[in-house]
């Protein structure tokens, strides 16, 4: 096995798939990613416009985070699951309601137009 | 480590709230609960028992159900009994011969009816009144009786009698003491209370000791008084108080009282420290408690104790309060604390209005600065007050007096502002005014979302008027604050956004945030002003301006499914349907596999569609003439019609033409809730009009108008608005009806809800709608003209536009369906499998 690198960024979709406001769910290393783009106003507290997080909701136990309502809840940047409405962080995966259940962050970047999720290599 | 195992004897009331508080708690797993029953069945509502004989079944009256002991790894026994128990080894045996080991033993085995050692007590028709069987041995007794005698004034013994009386006998009570319900009440409310009952037809004989019961001569019995008076009766049924359940107990040397009864400590261990006792059967302090709400205090208390608390710290029991209010016969009863006045130094104020048959007392403290007790007959809506004053050791007012006296001036009102957050206001569930008040501040406005949420007043039903109470203080303290901003990210109610959108033709939520809110939005916000903008723009709704704001179902024209698959729901106007297009939604679910069903709108639902599906799905219904049935959008749902003068021999106009005209007009118009529609041929009524938002029920001359059913959660009956309209007044009144719901409800409010709030209520929406009061008649109507002309089906929309389809796959990388779903087949079709049988399917592939 390769030892020289140990991290590599893998394209899953262009950035023009992602809509405003809205994320999708891409498979990555046999994972479930959820990922989202916000608008970023002007006077936006936050820098980066993408996110990813794990597609799986815990509480309703099925994969649908990335089909949940984006927002903001005080200083949290969060999605609301579709199902039960428990909000997770998109920075932090922290489940708000229920520190349990928080869930998988990925990195996540943007790179000639192509949205790219590292992959960790042993 | 091996799960703790409990053992729980007798599956009534107290015992089946301790197995759920048990299953609730977070050392569930580490538990394996067993519960015996004597009785045939599981736990049902004893309380309640008397609503049997008014039609309530066996099955209304079940607190529980098989489902829910499985659900939650609770194994259960019925009409097995409990016939010994083994101290050492810890082991109990039943009648059957089955033996179970225990680490911790919870008797819950209740009280039995006490029947008085009277000679020929023991023959035919001489019943109790405890169980659901016993109400059948009533009932079949009834059928061949024609008098009927109930041995005992107490509480339950006069609701015994109420049951006779029910069951159409002749009815006499029969009661040893000088008065009737003599724990409760005092000799002035006794005498009213007697009254009052043989006001009804009931006779009541006081001061009567039952010697035999004997042969009758008019009657089948007769029963001898030891006054040398008799009574001639087809039926004796004996209601003489209850006697605790402590059998096991005296048998296997657990400490019991001198006059029966389980001892406990505080914690409801017994003299055994691995035996609790829990409800009628316990003994605690020299006191039985024969009222539920105690009983489910010690369940809480054992359940505590046995898995340690929360946080290691453990409840106790400290006693109960006996307070009760009934309506007994009718007659409106309520007993207060210490209702005789027998702590030193009590004083009393006494109210007695013979005209209008009501008593009222007060007992108060030597310096009248606190509540002792009270007793009320035939007016008892101080009871709500006066029991807080009493349980909250609170302050009275100047004049204590003016609590019980009837509206003369100014009532020194409590307020329930008054009471600390910790007030219990229901006893049975044991919820606490902060817990209402905090269910109010997340949402809950009204009595049943509250009932919902917290279940303060599902059990006696007696908090209800203080839950109400507490509901519309904590409203007011914040609506003057909180109440009316949406959300965090705009300080504006639904209906000041709706204005603001209206009135400055704002079209984008990115608009409108910048303008008049803060922050990102969020899940709200951004459906109710997607929802808004619907209504007046009425643009696609999956416009990249406003795809983000829609919930996820709008997005994806689907209701979501628990698994995360879709449901499938294509308009069928008025529930009219052809074979071609059934034969189509046959084939469309057979070769999808979707799970098919008929709803309860009158028409089909085809669930467990995936994403990818979605498209290829809807493109094969709407070529066959299909369109969307917003089964997913807050709008129009269905318009339910009857078959109508067309076939039916009553039917006096064209209903289910009317129902598909109106559905064809309103479909699509996105609203504050959904919205439901009916019409009737005629006033029998088969489609339920009048249970919808609007229905129309037909009449010789046109169509009569009702406004604002509801059926759902909280059913409401719809308000009769106008009658004899022709079509297009109809049209013209619901166009403008909706409109004004559009601008003035509350997001999620539906169109019941909506009326009882609206300030001058039904009167002032037909000011405003019939004779256009405010001058806005033109405008709603003009508004809803742009709605229906500019209606899309946003399926047919989406399947023509490429782009948008990309949206429809579970990856955006990967043709692969979500590998988690898994289904299971019943009943010939498919239902998503459940987390355990995913676990058991995926070791039988490995
Ligand atoms: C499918 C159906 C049950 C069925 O199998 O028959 C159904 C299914 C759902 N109902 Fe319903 N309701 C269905 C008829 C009803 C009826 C009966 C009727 O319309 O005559 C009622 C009572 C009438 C009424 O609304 O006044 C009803 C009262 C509710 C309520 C309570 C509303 C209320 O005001 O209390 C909810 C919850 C809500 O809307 O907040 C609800 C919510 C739901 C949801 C959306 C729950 C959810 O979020 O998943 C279900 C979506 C199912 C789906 O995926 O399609 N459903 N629901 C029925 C669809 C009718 C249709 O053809 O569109
Ligand atoms: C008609 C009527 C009206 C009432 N109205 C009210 C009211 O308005 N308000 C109020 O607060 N209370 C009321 N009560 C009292 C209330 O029903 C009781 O307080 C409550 O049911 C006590 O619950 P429990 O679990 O202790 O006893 P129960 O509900 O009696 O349950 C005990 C169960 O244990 C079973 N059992 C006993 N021994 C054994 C054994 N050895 N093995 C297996 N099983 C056994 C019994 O068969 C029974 O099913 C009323 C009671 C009646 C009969
Ligand atoms: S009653 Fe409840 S479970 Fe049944 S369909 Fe309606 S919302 Fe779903
Ligand atoms: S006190 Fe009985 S339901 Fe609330």
């Amino acid at each position: 096995m390769s030892t020289a690198i140990s991290t590599e960024w893998i394209s899953v979709c262009q950035d023009n798939d992602l809509i405003e406001n809205t994320g999708l769910c891409a498979l990555h290393d046999g994972e479930q990613v959820a990922i989202f783009k916000i608008s970023l106003s002007e006077n936006s507290a936050y820098d980066q416009d993408i996110y990813a997080i794990s597609n799986y909701d815990p509480i309703g136990k099925a994969n649908v985070l990335s089909r949940g309502l984006l927002g903001n809840i005080g200083d949290h940047l969060v999605v609301a699951s579709p199902l039960y409405k428990q909000h997770f962080d998109l920075i932090t995966g922290e489940c708000l309601e229920d520190s349990e259940q928080n869930i998988k962050t990925y990195e996540v970047r943007r790179f000639n137009n192509e949205i790219q999720l590292k992959k960790t290599v042993q | 480590m091996s799960k703790q195992r409990i053992v729980v004897v007798g599956n009534g009331m107290v015992g089946h709230r301790f197995i759920e508080n048990l299953a609730e708690s977070s050392s569930a797993d580490n538990l394996d609960i067993i519960t015996f029953s004597e009785e045939p069945r599981l736990a049902y509502d004893r309380v309640q028992l008397s609503a049997y004989f008014s039609g309530s079944t066996a099955e209304d009256l079940a607190l529980t159900d098989e489902g829910y002991y499985r659900d939650n790894g609770v194994n259960f026994v019925l009409n097995d009994k409990v016939v010994s128990i083994n101290k050492a080894d810890k082991v109990v045996i039943t009648a059957s011969g089955r033996e179970e080991k225990y680490d911790k033993l919870v008797l819950a085995t209740g009280s039995y009816p006490f029947v008085p050692p009277i000679p020929g007590k023991d023959q035919d028709h001489c019943l109790v009144y405890r169980t659901i069987e016993d109400l059948e041995a009533m009932t079949a007794s009834a059928k061949v009786s024609k008098v009927g005698v109930v041995v005992g004034g107490g509480l339950l013994g006069l609701e015994a009698a109420n049951a006779l009386t029910n069951l159409g006998l002749e009815t006499h009570i029969v009661e040893f003491a000088p008065r009737l319900m003599a724990v409760q009440l005092d000799e002035g409310g006794g005498t009213l209370l007697r009254r009052k009952i043989e006001d009804l037809g009931l006779t009541v004989h006081t001061e009567k000791n039952t010697q035999e019961i004997v042969a009758g001569e008019s009657c089948r019995y007769r029963m001898n008084f030891a006054d040398g008076s008799f009574l001639e009766t087809d039926m004796v049924l004996f209601s003489a108080g209850i006697r605790p359940q402590d059998e096991l107990a005296r048998e296997f040397d657990l400490e019991i009282g001198e006059r029966g009864g389980i001892v406990i400590n505080n914690q409801c261990q017994t003299s055994d420290e691995n035996i609790y006792a829990i409800g009628e059967c316990a003994l605690w302090d020299g006191k039985i408690f024969g009222l539920v709400a105690p009983g489910y205090t010690m369940a809480k208390v054992a359940v505590s104790h046995i898995t340690g608390g929360s946080n290691g710290s453990t409840e106790e029991f400290t006693g109960a309060d006996m307070s009760t209010k009934l309506k007994l016969l009718g007659v409106d009863v309520a007993s207060v604390g210490d209702a005789h006045g027998n702590t030193p130094g009590a004083k009393s104020y006494v109210y007695n209005d013979e005209v209008n048959e009501v008593y009222k007392r007060l007992i108060v403290s030597e310096d009248s600065s606190r509540l002792l007790g009270a007793v009320l007959v035939g007016d008892v809506e101080a009871y709500g007050n006066l029991l807080q004053f009493k349980l909250n050791d609170m302050d009275l007012p100047e004049t204590p007096e003016a609590l019980i006296a009837p509206a003369l001036g100014d009532v020194p009102a409590m307020g329930v502002d008054a009471l600390p957050d910790s007030a219990q206001i229901c006893s049975c569930y044991d919820v606490s005014k902060g817990a209402i008040c905090s269910a109010v501040q997340n949402g809950c406005t009204d009595v049943g979302a509250i009932k919902a949420e917290t279940s303060a007043a599902n059990g006696c039903g007696g908090c209800a008027a203080m839950v109400k109470q507490v509901v519309d203080s904590e409203l007011t303290n914040l609506g003057v604050e909180v109440c009316n901003d949406i959300c965090e990210h705009f300080a504006y109610s639904r209906q000041e956004l709706a204005d603001i959108i209206r009135i400055k033709g704002i079209t984008t939520f990115s608009k409108l945030l910048s303008e008049y809110g803060s922050g990102l939005g969020c899940e709200i916000c951004k459906p109710t002003v997607g929802s808004i903008l619907a209504s007046y723009s009425n643009e696609y709704i999956l416009k990249k301006e406003h795809i983000g704001l829609q919930d996820t179902n709008d997005v994806y024209l689907g209701n979501m499914q628990k698994d995360g698959t879709y449901s499938v729901v294509p308009r069928v106007p008025g529930g009219e349907i052809t074979p071609e297009k059934l034969i189509v939604l046959g084939e469309v679910a057979k070769e999808y596999d979707l799970y098919t069903k008929v709803t309860g709108g009158q028409r089909i639902d085809l669930f467990g569609a995936q994403l990818h599906e979605l498209p290829e799905i809807w493109r094969k219904l709407i070529d066959a003439g299909f369109e969307t049935g917003h089964a997913y959008g807050k709008s129009l749902r269905t318009v339910k019609s009857c078959v109508g003068s067309t076939w039916c021999r009553f039917g006096v106009q064209d209903s289910v033409s009317m129902a598909i005209a109106i559905e064809d007009r309103y479909k699509g118009l996105r609203s504050p809730h959904k919205t439901k529609m009916a019409v009737s041929g005629c006033t029998r009524e088969c489609a339920e009009a009048q249970s919808k938002d609007v229905g129309i029920i037909a009449t010789e001359n046109g169509w009569n108008l009702y406004v604002c059913g509801n059926g759902g959660m909280r059913p409401r009956h719809a308000d009769l608005f106008a009658t004899d309209l022709d079509d297009e007044t109809l049209i013209k009144y619901v166009d403008r009806f909706f409109m004004f719901y559009i601008r003035t409800a509350d997001r999620l409010q539906r169109t019941s809800v909506w009326l009882e709030n609206l300030e001058g209520g039904l009167d002032y929406l037909k000011e405003v709608i019939i004779d256009d009061k405010l001058g806005i008649c033109g405008e709603l109507e003009s508004e809803m003209t742009k709605v229906v002309g500019t209606y899309q089906c946003e399926w047919k929309t989406t399947i023509e536009n490429p782009e948008k389809l990309k949206r429809f796959s579970h990856f955006i990388n990967a043709d692969e369906p979500d590998s988690a779903l898994a289904f299971v087949e019943v009943r010939g079709q498919r239902r998503p499998a459940t987390e355990e049988e995913k676990i058991t399917a995926i070791e039988i592939v490995e």
